[in-house]
């Protein structure tokens, strides 16, 4: 599993299924945060017409967090990091301790677990809001007039 | 001279302990919740983020309920709040195509890959009054189809093999940004449309509207507009990738107008964008009017209607910047008038004495 799909599914899932996620795990790993976590913003960029040049859209708020694993711990001094979308500090601290987890080969298996359960219960929720949404396809018909 | 009067302190104190008061109303019924603004009144919250710029549903639907719905004020509180926010990013460019569709149509093209999806819309309802919304009755659970929704590529790209619409390549250039540059006109199209995107709706809609009624016309369809979720993604220098922080709302409009050519291109259809936070549709259709119609130096076309007047429209399009102008005036001018009084004192006196004098030369030659 790369960091990239883990970051992803981490910062797409909310953060009390995450919370609930991650205390089932049972890893207790004790981190400090040597970065943030710090609420700023992104600039989003658009393309003009969808594929053209880029432009600026507008900004939304970003929440970035960086965090090693305590001394004397297992995987002592691994760094993590974690951005979510919002002003969520504690999503990003968690997204970025599960980052330094996973690095560690004691904690990976479980944590890929877990990321693979939390990827399909968002697709899950993706394919209903996807079968709602397909309800509203217009089927065309043609009224064929008389001879 | 200028002469500093204070006062009023208490005065002001107490307005807007006021304020507080009639914000939340009779304390009989429940207080209104952010999460149920976010939740119901979702339309106001999107419009709040867009012309705001910036996309944050929970703080936008707090604005809303901290400005008692006024939308303006609303927007206001939100542009204020993002200055007190570092940058820490900007996003790789928006794949609109990967789009998670939630309504996706076609006015140009009926039979499209992926459908004709009308999805959560106001369009084809009677407008009529539902008195059963002042009751509270269940909503039903939506109507479910057996299968997902079938990819829905971008229509225009799709569409376009024969060269009949003009086509937006990325040459790589850095776009410009009005929040740490300010506008110099003439703009490029880059500003242009970070402008707009920002732009009050109202006055968006009524440009784009006086385009179709002659002003500055250019015949446009609705090529595709489609509206739904788009993951966010930046490049971290940590790990040297790039990452997804979430994803976000977006409405986006590509209009098809007439033609354009020269001596090299043969004619083609033109094209004019709307690209907005939420659910905007009507926005991303005024705004893709109004690109289009700025877009008249560039393609050629004679400068008419006020809508193609690039500086005009985009130095009032920012409803901050306009009703912080207009809403000065009710702050105390009363020094100015009392000059303009004075001013206008001695002017009356001096057509006084001048028609005194004239009225005494007439009785002389009588």
């Amino acid at each position: 599993m790369t960091r990239p799909h883990r970051q992803r599914v981490l910062a797409l899932t909310p953060r009390e299924r995450l919370e609930a996620g991650w205390a089932s795990l049972d890893i207790r790993e004790n981190h400090r945060c040597v970065r943030g976590p710090q609420t700023g913003m992104a600039m989003v960029r658009g393309r003009m017409g969808g594929t053209g040049n880029a432009f600026n859209l507008g900004e939304m708020t970003l929440t970035r967090a960086s965090v090693v694993l305590d001394d004397g711990t297992v995987g002592s001094g691994l760094l993590g990091h974690g951005w979510v979308s919002g002003r969520d500090h504690r999503h990003a601290e968690l997204i970025a301790m599960i980052d330094a987890c996973a690095q560690h080969e004691r904690f990976r298996e479980r944590i890929d677990e877990l990321i693979a359960s939390l990827y399909s219960e968002r697709q899950a929720r993706e394919q209903q809001n996807s079968r709602e949404v397909a309800a509203t396809r217009v089927d065309f018909f043609t009224l064929v007039r008389g001879e | 001279m200028y002469v500093a009067v204070k006062g009023g302190e208490q005065a002001i104190a107490n307005a807007h302990r006021l304020l507080a008061d009639r914000r939340r109303g009779e304390r009989e019924q429940a207080e209104l919740s952010v999460e149920q603004i976010g939740g119901q009144l979702r339309l106001a919250v999107d419009r709040v983020m867009s012309e705001a710029s910036l996309y944050d549903p929970e703080l936008a639907a707090l604005a809303l309920k901290q400005a008692s719905g006024d939308l303006v004020e609303a927007v206001f509180l939100l542009r204020a709040y993002r200055t007190t926010l570092p940058r820490l990013a900007v996003s790789e460019p928006l794949d609109t195509g990967t789009m998670r569709i939630e309504r996706r149509i076609s006015a140009a093209y009926k039979d499209i890959p992926g459908g004709q999806v009308l999805g959560p819309t106001y369009d084809y309802t009677h407008r009529l009054l539902d008195f059963m919304q002042l009751a509270e009755g269940e909503t039903p659970e939506p109507a479910r189809a057996d299968a997902a929704l079938a990819r829905c590529p971008q229509i225009l790209d799709l569409l376009n093999a024969e060269g009949l619409i003009e086509r937006e390549h990325d040459d790589g250039s850095e776009p410009a940004d009005i929040t740490r540059d300010p506008p110099d006109y003439p703009v490029d199209r880059a500003a242009r449309l970070q402008m707009l995107a920002r732009g009050d709706e109202g006055y968006l809609l009524a440009l784009g509207y006086s385009t179709q009624r002659g002003y500055g016309r250019n015949h446009p369809f609705a090529g595709e507009i489609r509206l739904g979720h788009v993951d966010v993604e930046i490049h971290v220098k940590e790990w040297d990738e790039t990452i997804c922080i979430g994803e976000i709302a977006l409405s986006e409009c590509q209009m098809i107008n007439q033609f354009g050519g020269s001596r090299e291109v043969a004619p083609q259809f033109t094209r004019g964008y709307g690209l907005a936070f939420g659910h905007n549709e009507r926005k991303t259709l005024a705004m893709a009017l109004v690109d289009r119609a700025l877009r008249a130096e560039e393609l050629g076309e004679p400068i008419s209607g006020p809508a193609q007047q690039a500086e005009f429209v985009l130095a009032h399009a920012d409803s901050v910047e306009a009703s912080g102008f207009v809403s000065h005036l009710k702050l105390p001018h009363y020094v100015d008038f009392q000059s303009e009084l004075e001013l206008l004192r001695r002017l009356r006196k001096a057509h006084g004495n001048a028609r005194g004098s004239g009225d005494a030369a007439m009785e002389d030659a009588v």
